[in-house]
């Protein structure tokens, strides 16, 4: 703030202080002090005023307000550039509320940050902790159940796009993951994804009546097997799903499967690196666990 | 008291002197605002809205969505800890209209960007409950049918540039031909995925 606009404020803020306590005392003068039955003299409709000061209570309410801005004025902001002499501002408010409330979190991420994930993971209380922070960053996308929904993973099932390895969970977390899976139309054309859809379908025992299974047998062996595999088990390293489960992130019915060959699909798991080490290792542990048979 | 009299029985200089004594508290702490490089000069790495970020909030607008969003962090850490870092002045200096909002019946969105997949954003606004089964927001699938033509997204950047937003002479050319074609709601998308995104300790 330049000196002209410290100057500005303190100025007006003055001017005005002084103008409302000349206003407040100048109303009052000539007044009597004790009640009257005196009259203002006019009438309107047959009702009259009496001539009465304003009751000292209300006057005092007044001169408290006046003395309270001064006193206000004096330990917080608010004369131009004089900071208050407690020192007080929004920021130092905000910052001091976190400080403490990290004071208090602290011991607690402490006495879990030394132990393997996979502990974490079996210990109840961290389970709890983990799961308050999983429904406020996490459940928006993979439900509060971490049950998933259509192109959300469910986080419950032992089926990993990209590894559940304890290692591999925090990796996720804390780089995030883009999948790409190339729209296919071009390349195999519409009797392609056809044939291919079907196969794919047929890897997982579902129905396939009347299609080219040998055809989508050929296509997928030329394209997809680079990153699901000669078997279509998948590759958690490229996020590539196993299609021979019954686990369908975008849906198992032959239009789904083909649409999904058809125009590709980008699943993207946002990086969340900004809640800190802490409390990655604590959802990375609460993931884990999800899945877990002996916790 | 004589004087009070007059002004009692002369409802202009009445009016007259209501004005001042209101006055005031606007002169003391509004017009210096106008003046301190806190709140008219940009945060460092802002940009203004490309052609389609900005059709994209003129849709924001339009659906209503600051009757329940707001966009607006406060610095408390209860806000902190769910929505990010607070809001500072810099980041809406090319907001006109700000869409701060005073109400909350969803979330804040001031940085909503890049926090959830695009995919994750057209599915929640086609059908909020196809996500997030708890929701009470409205579904928007129209959004996804409607087409922009762009016809007047280059006299909003040149309003916009009017009130102060820096945009070129080659933004404001290349505009029409940038959201021609764009989705409602990829607009939209858009619009939200650059949110907040400023600040890099966001979170």
């Amino acid at each position: 703030m330049s000196n002209f606009w410290s100057w500005y404020i303190i100025v007006l803020t003055v001017v005005f202080l002084v103008l409302i306590t000349w206003l407040l005392f100048a109303t009052r003068k000539g007044q009597k002090p004790d009640q009257t039955t005196q009259t203002m003299g006019h009438a309107y409709d047959g009702i009259e005023e009496y001539d009465n000061p304003l009751p000292r209570w209300w006057f005092m309410l007044f001169v408290a307000t006046l003395v309270f801005t001064v006193i206000y004025l004096i330990l917080y902001p608010g004369m131009g550039k004089f900071p208050g002499v407690l020192g007080w501002t929004q920021v130092n408010q905000y910052e001091r509320e976190v400080e403490r409330a990290e004071a208090r979190f602290e011991p607690i991420y402490a006495k879990y940050r030394d132990m393997s994930i996979a502990d974490v993971a079996r210990d109840e209380e961290a389970r709890r902790i983990g799961q308050r922070l999983f429904a406020t960053n996490c459940s928006v996308c993979h439900g509060s159940d971490a049950r998933g929904a259509f192109g959300f993973p469910d986080l419950t099932d032992n089926d990993w796009l990209w590894g559940g390895e304890p290692e591999q969970i925090l990796t996720t977390l804390r780089q995030g993951r883009q999948a790409t899976m190339a729209a296919w139309l071009p390349v195999i054309g519409e009797d392609g994804v056809r044939a291919t859809a079907a196969y794919v379908r047929s890897l997982s025992g579902l129905e396939t009546e009347g299609a080219d299974l040998e055809r989508g047998k050929q296509i997928f062996a030329t394209n997809c097997v680079a990153c699901h595999g000669p078997e279509g088990k998948g590759n958690h390293l490229l996020g590539a799903p196993n299609l021979t489960d019954d686990v369908w992130l975008y849906g198992s019915s032959t239009m789904q499967v083909e649409h999904t060959i058809r125009a590709g699909r980008n699943g993207n798991m946002p990086s969340q690196a900004h809640l800190g080490d802490d409390k990655l290792h604590m959802l990375a542990a609460y993931v884990y666990s999800l899945s877990l048979e002996d916790k | 008291m004589k004087r009070h009299e007059l002004v009692e029985k002369n409802i202009g200089l009445m009016i007259v002197l209501i004005v001042v004594a209101i006055s005031f508290g606007g002169l003391t702490q509004i017009v210096p605002l106008f003046f301190q490089d806190e709140t008219t000069q940009p945060v460092e790495g802002l940009r203004p809205y490309t052609a389609v970020e900005l059709e994209g909030r003129d849709i924001y607008i339009r659906e209503g969505c600051v009757s329940c969003h707001s966009q607006m962090i406060r610095p408390f850490r209860s806000e902190t800890e769910r929505y990010g870092h607070y809001s500072v002045a810099g980041e809406s200096v090319w907001e006109h209209p700000f869409l701060w909002g005073s109400k909350r019946t969803g979330p804040d969105l001031a940085r909503v960007g890049e926090r959830y997949s695009d995919d994750w954003h057209r599915a929640h606004l086609i059908n909020p409950r196809d996500v997030v089964p708890e929701s009470k927001m409205p579904a928007y699938p129209w959004l996804q049918e409607n087409v922009l033509d762009g016809k007047y997204t280059a006299r909003k950047m040149e309003v916009m540039r009017k009130l102060g937003v820096p945009y070129t002479d080659e933004d404001i050319a290349g505009a029409r031909e940038a959201v021609r074609g764009v989705s409602e709601m990829d607009a939209l998308i858009a619009y939200l995925q650059h949110l907040g995104t400023v600040i890099s300790d966001r979170r």
